[in-house]
This record gives structure tokens, C-alpha cells and sequence, in this order.
């Protein structure tokens, strides 16, 4: 199953480097993977998004608060929560095709945010399956560029991930 | 007052109380060197390769319970001491690698000796530092030494450039550290250890499997308390020998590939398995499907990544061993319930059929030296006291089968890596932690040669230790697997060309024996033990087709031994 794991850990140099090695040594698997720093500059907080049985995610969540840069860590999947992710694309669009992609941006609630005679860049966030969908209605023949950010999660409600 | 960088890293070693700092020096450590040149307080010994030094420290660790110190150098100095340092890793040994590195300019260069130290270590240590500002450098050592031996110990690498040993600051050390996002638990959680006992108190068939945690956590007094005090049986891993004395009547021996029919056997029948620092190790459990199949099991760990990684289980208890073990007694002497002493004598009863197979028996009458023979004479010879460190293969596995630890810290062997070449080296450690006892490297002539050039460094700080080499001319572990498994094609497993080892010890300054004949096993090692104060290579030329029994094959389980 899909989980999204949101972690503190401290703003230092490797830090993201220990996450990583952890997964690829020990054969976990990364979908994605996001990180920058908090509102307090020492923290930094990252989401990854895995996959595995439950004996595979408990594995992964006690291996990563092992970890000595990592100060917390929630399961945002455990519970209701928010995700988003961005999407950057770049189109090659003329003539008749600018109105009817600009209908389909509005439509999906994106934003072309840059515009050449040939070109437009679109601004999307939403859930990855909201961005699949936009990227499947577009078609392949007019993306020149697709950029995702990766997962961000958070919870719903009172529930927070602070020191 | 202002000190430079290598002079707070040598104060910093003085104030944390190293007695000893194995390593060898090189360009980018060389102002470290000069530090240690002008002082008394901290005595560094020279090995003659990086490896030895951590294997060094690691043995002195793993006698005494203090953290093992190591310094080296950049590039070459640091790629010799990974495998060192892995194997400390594998084994959760607390131990400080200091390593030099290229000035911070130079960093990322690829400056002559420059190599990643952090990025290489990263997968084998704890956790490790690289300090870019002589303003960090002591709290960042302090750091280290709390790390590499508080909770799950382990080994915590320092990478330190040379510019920054050559900065200036004003030296503090701080008495404590903190660290916000390493807190390790220590007391278990009164609930569980209640329920543990419970079901303890409740078992037919109960089973204690106790391993290196036990040693580490220096609990064995505490488990032997509570063992007793149950009167369950008892079986130890290969790395929890000693944790309890291995000639009392409720000890089973060792269990797993190598390990004993009743330890095995009793393992697989039991229905309360009682784990208490231990991982559940794959040489341990056999095939995991068909581990204990009929046990509820309990398992004490101060590492929660430990607990239900190989084996799910119904109790655990997060926990250092020593604090859990007590509050355990605590309860069991305070309730008033105690174990069903009619199920515990039909269980022994059993045991003790299994008991009766006498699974180490070996040939007596043999006219070549069995190595089990050479083993169990070494026990008898030295009265069990000494410290027995080993390299790895088929004399690891006699050693730990034959040779009878009653206390902990006694047999320094590398199980979890399983790294050749740590005998040597790891004794000399233990010898400079206790110079006045016996230290007897059991190794063999594969693994003695991995490491052999330390025989310079016990020459030069005249450490006496008894070197018994196992000399069945094949790396004989390997022989075994192929002779079973691959239908005796014994590629490249034997050796030829093999070095005079005697002519060997003597060039290097110690004393040589060859001994050939079984008759001749005990004489020997009474003469070697009694020069006190010389190191003594012993090449016992041993039964070449010699087997390890029993063996679990692999994917068999606990219950299905090949026996002799």
C-alpha cells in the first residue's frame, strides 16, 4: 500500500543523503520525495512517499527514527490529511489549439503562467491523480516539458508535526 | 586559552579518559600526530594497517564495555578501516573513528588522499560528523562518545580536515550532550514487562534465546538471576557466549547453524520463546517458516527496529536488557504465581533425551590432530579464564561449540560481519585491556594470513598471545559447504604454497611450534601458556576433511540438523 511519511529532521549537510542510502540499502522503494527547510531554519521537513506491506512500513518508520538527524516522524496515511503536488508543463501551442488548451487549463484550475507565440508554460497543483489526468487530456504531442514537485502531505484538523 | 585543532582533539581523548588510541599516521593527521607526540596522558599504538587498528579497538570494546579509539589518516588511511568498522557496526561495538582529511579548501577536488570518509561510512557506522570548524571540534567529539555508546551501541566516525587541526579555538569540553532528535529509552514499559512475565509464568515449554545484547548491556549477572531463579533452559547466539556461564546445568550451548541438537530441538518445541537481546539472526533461525512454530514469543531489545524484523512477535519490550531484566526479577520474586514445575520436569525430561545424542562428539582415537581436541585442551588448559578471540570459518564455529565461556567479554568474535582476519589484531586489543591475562587467538591459516602483519605490532609493544592456528591446509568452512552442496568441487578452497608459519613467527621476533601429533596437543599449550611473556604461534597441522556438526542446511529449519 501507499504511504506518505512527513519528517523532521535536522537542516545539516548529508542529512538527505542518510534517508536515501537508508532506502537503497535496504531496498525500500522511494515514489517520491520532497524537502525543504521550516519556519525554524534548523529543521527541515521532508515527504516520501513508499510503498509496502505493513510489516515493510513499520520496518521503514523505525529505521528512519534511527536515524540521528531525524527528530520526528508522522504517517500522514494513517489518519485524514492533504496532499499536493505541483506541476509545471510547457506546451507547444498555435492557432486554433490556444483557446481550446487555455479551456482545458481552466477547467483542470490551472494557470498559464508564461506565454510566447508557440509556447505556454501551465501551473497545476493537486493530487498526483489530479496531474496524471491533466497530463492524460493534454496528449503527448504537445508537451515539450514536464516538471512534478513531488508529494507534499499534511494533516487534517488539530493534528500537527512540530518539536 | 587557545588551543589548535589537533591539540583539543588530543584534550579531548585525555578528558573523555581514552587509555588507548590504535592508528597509523599520514599527511592529512599529521598535526594530530605532533599533539600526541608532546603528551603522556594518551598512548597511541602503531599497527601496520589501518584494519588492524580497528579491529584493535574493537577488541579492546568488546573486553572492557568502553568505546574503542581510532585515529588514521585521509583517502587510503579511511578505506583501510571500513572493513574494521563495519564489522564494529554489525556487532553494535561502541568505538570513535577519528580521520584526517584534505584541508576544507581542497575538499571535493580530488585532492591527493582525498576520499568522502562521510559518504563511504555512511551505510557501516552509527552516525558520523565532519567537522569544517575548529569551533565545533570538541563538542562534536563529545558528541561521538555519547552516541557510539549510548542506546544500541555502535561505531561514530569523525572525519576532521587538516586546516581545522591547525585552526585555533578555546577549548571547552562539555561534561554532558544532548542531542533533540537522539533520545534513546532505556526503562521498558511497565505494561509489557508485565505482560512478559505473565506469559513466562504461564509456560509448558518455555525457552530463553539470549544474545549480544546481554554481553553489551552488561546483564549477564541479571539473567543469570532471573534464569535461575525460573529454572528454564537456556541457549546463547554465537555472539551472546558468556552472557551465562556456559558449564551450568541449564545451559543448552549455542544455537542455530552451528548450534546444538537440544538448544535446537528445544528452540523448535518450545511454546513460550523468551528472546532477550537477540535479532533473530538468519543463522539463528534457520528457514523463518519454520521457526518455533508452536512458541508465543517475547523479545527485549533496546533497538525497536530489532523487534519484529525478521520474526513477528507477541510481546515486545522496548529496552536496555539490564533495566528490563531487573524490573523481570522484581516481579517474578514479588508474585505469587511460579512456573508449573510439573510441566518444567516433563520438559527437561525431554531435553535431556535430547541431551543424551551427545551431538559434539568427535573422533577420539584419531592418529591426526582433530581440531575439536585441540580446542577442548585449550579449555582445560587455560581453566576457562582466558580471553579467546577468533577469526572466521569452521575454528570460530569449534571454538564457540567447545570452548566453555562462564563470564562475558571472554570470546571476541566477529558474527554478524564475519570478518577474517579480526583475530589477531582483536587480541592484541584485549591484551593491552588486560595485560596480565591469557588471550588466545583460535584462528586458522586462511584468516591468520588476512591480517598477519600485526605479529610486528605485538612484537614491538611485547604483547604475549597465544596464537592457535587451526592448519587443515583448505579454508575449511568453504571446503564444507562445497563437499555438501556442490558435490566436493573444492574450488579454490585449499591452499598451497602455504608460509613455514613457525620459520614466520621467528622472523617476526615471537615463538613458533608446530605440533603434528595429538599426543603431543596438550604438552604444547601447557609450554606455550607458560611463556608468559612471549607470543607463541602454535600451528596445529589438523584433520583436513574435519566437518562442523551439527548443520542446519540452508532453508532447512531448527529441527532438521545434519549430524555427525
Amino acid at each position: 500500500m501507499r504511504h506518505i511519511i512527513s519528517i523532521l529532521m535536522e537542516n545539516e549537510a548529508g542529512a538527505l543523503s542518510r534517508v536515501a542510502g537508508l532506502f537503497s540499502a535496504r531496498g525500500y522503494n522511494i515514489q517520491s520525495l520532497t524537502v525543504a527547510p521550516t519556519e525554524d531554519p534548523s529543521l527541515s521537513r521532508m515527504t516520501l512517499v513508499t510503498a509496502g506491506s505493513e510489516e515493510v512500513i513499520e520496518q521503514i518508520t523505525k529505521q528512519l527514527n534511527k536515524l540521528v538527524d531525524v527528530v520526528k516522524l508522522v504517517d500522514l496515511t494513517e489518519g485524514p490529511h492533504i496532499e499536493r503536488e505541483m506541476l509545471l508543463v510547457k506546451v507547444q501551442t498555435d492557432g486554433e489549439a490556444r483557446t481550446e488548451l487555455k479551456r482545458l487549463a481552466d477547467i483542470f484550475r490551472g494557470r498559464i503562467i508564461d506565454v510566447t507565440t508557440t509556447t505556454y508554460v501551465i501551473e497545476l497543483t493537486g493530487t498526483g491523480d489530479k496531474l496524471d489526468a491533466f497530463i492524460e487530456a493534454l496528449g503527448g504531442n504537445m508537451i515539450l516539458e514536464v516538471v512534478r514537485s513531488g508529494v507534499s502531505g499534511i494533516a487534517r484538523g488539530e493534528k500537527s508535526l512540530h518539536l | 586559552m587557545e588551543l589548535t585543532g589537533a591539540d583539543i582533539v588530543v584534550r579531548c581523548l585525555k578528558d573523555e579518559g581514552v587509555e588507548y588510541l590504535f592508528g597509523y599516521p599520514g599527511g592529512a593527521v599529521l598535526h594530530i600526530y605532533d599533539a600526541l607526540y608532546k603528551q603522556e596522558d594518551v598512548k597511541h599504538i602503531l599497527v601496520r594497517h589501518e584494519q588492524g587498528a580497528t579491529h584493535a579497538a574493537d577488541g579492546y570494546a568488546r573486553a572492557t564495555g568502553r568505546p574503542g579509539v581510532v585515529l588514521v589518516t585521509s583517502g587510503p588511511g579511511a578505506t583501510n578501516a571500513v572493513t574494521g568498522i563495519a564489522t564494529a557496526y554489525m556487532d553494535s561495538i561502541p568505538m570513535v573513528i577519528l580521520t584526517g582529511q584534505v584541508p576544507t579548501a581542497l575538499i571535493g577536488n580530488d585532492a591527493f588522499q582525498e576520499v568522502d570518509n562521510v559518504g563511504i561510512t555512511r551505510p557501516c557506522v552509527k552516525h558520523n560528523f565532519l567537522v569544517k570548524d575548529v569551533k565545533d571540534l570538541a563538542e562534536t567529539i563529545k558528541k561521538a562518545f555519547y552516541i557510539a555508546t549510548s542506546g544500541r551501541p555502535g561505531p561514530v566516525l569523525v572525519d576532521i580536515p587538516k586546516d581545522v587541526t591547525a585552526n585555533k579555538a578555546e577549548y571547552h569540553y562539555p561534561e554532558t550532550v544532548s542531542i533533540r532528535s537522539y533520545n534513546p529509552v532505556n526503562k521498558g514499559h511497565p505494561g509489557q514487562i508485565k505482560k512478559a512475565v505473565d506469559l513466562m509464568l504461564s509456560a509448558q515449554r518455555p525457552m530463553l534465546y539470549t544474545g549480544g545484547g546481554v554481553v553489551l548491556g552488561n546483564a549477564a549477572d541479571a539473567l543469570t538471576e532471573m534464569t535461575r531463579l525460573l529454572g528454564y533452559p537456556i541457549t546463547n547466539t554465537l555472539m551472546g557466549l558468556g552472557g551465562y556461564p556456559a558449564t551450568d546445568k541449564q545451559f543448552l550451548g549455542m544455537l542455530g547453524m552451528h548450534g546444538t541438537y537440544e538448544a535446537n530441538m528445544a528452540m523448535h518445541h518450545c511454546d513460550v520463546l523468551i528472546a532477550i537481546g537477540a535479532r533473530f539472526d538468519d543463522r539463528v533461525t534457520g528457514n523463518i517458516a519454520k521457526f518455533c512454530p508452536t512458541a508465543e514469543i517475547i523479545h527485549v531489545d533496546i533497538d525497536p527496529a530489532s523487534i519484529s524484523k525478521n520474526v513477528k512477535v507477541d510481546v515486545p519490550i522496548v529496552g536496555a536488557v539490564g533495566s528490563v531484566l531487573a524490573d523481570m526479577i522484581r516481579l517474578i520474586k514479588a508474585g505469587e504465581r511460579k512456573p508449573d514445575q510439573d510441566a518444567l520436569a516433563a520438559w527437561w525430561r525431554q531435553i535431556q533425551e535430547w541431551r543424551g545424542m551427545d551431538c559434539l562428539k568427535f573422533d577420539r582415537a584419531s592418529e591426526i590432530i582433530k581440531p575439536q581436541y585441540v580446542l577442548e585442551k585449550l579449555y582445560e588448559v587455560t581453566r576457562g579464564e582466558a580471553f579467546v578471540t577468533s577469526d572466521v570459518g569452521q575454528h570460530q564455529m569449534w571454538a564457540a561449540q567447545y570452548y566453555k565461556f562462564d563470564k562475558p567479554r571472554r570470546w571476541i568474535n566477529s558474527g554478524g560481519l564475519g570478518t577474517m582476519g579480526f583475530g589477531l589484531p582483536a587480541a592484541m586489543g584485549v591484551q593491552f585491556a588486560h595485560p596480565d591475562a591469557t588471550v588466545a587467538c583460535v584462528t586458522g591459516e586462511g584468516s591468520i594470513q588476512m591480517c598477519i602483519q600485526e605479529l610486528s605490532t605485538c612484537l614491538q609493544y611485547q604483547l604475549p598471545i597465544k596464537v592457535i592456528n587451526l592448519n587443515n591446509r583448505y579454508l575449511g568452512m568453504v571446503r564444507q559447504w562445497q563437499e555438501f552442496f556442490y558435490q566436493g568441487r573444492y574450488a579454490m578452497s585449499y591452499m598451497d604454497s602455504l608460509p613455514d608459519f613457525v620459520k614466520l613467527a621467528e622472523a617476526y621476533g615471537h615463538v613458533g611450534m608446530l605440533i603434528n601429533k595429538p599426543a603431543d596437543v596438550e604438552g604444547a599449550l601447557k609450554e606455550a601458556m607458560a611463556l608468559k611473556d612471549r607470543l607463541v604461534f602454535m600451528d596445529f597441522i589438523t584433520d583436513q576433511n574435519e566437518n562442523v556438526y551439527p548443520m542446519i542446511p540452508h532453508g532447512a529449519g531448527l529441527n532438521e540438523m545434519i549430524l555427525v
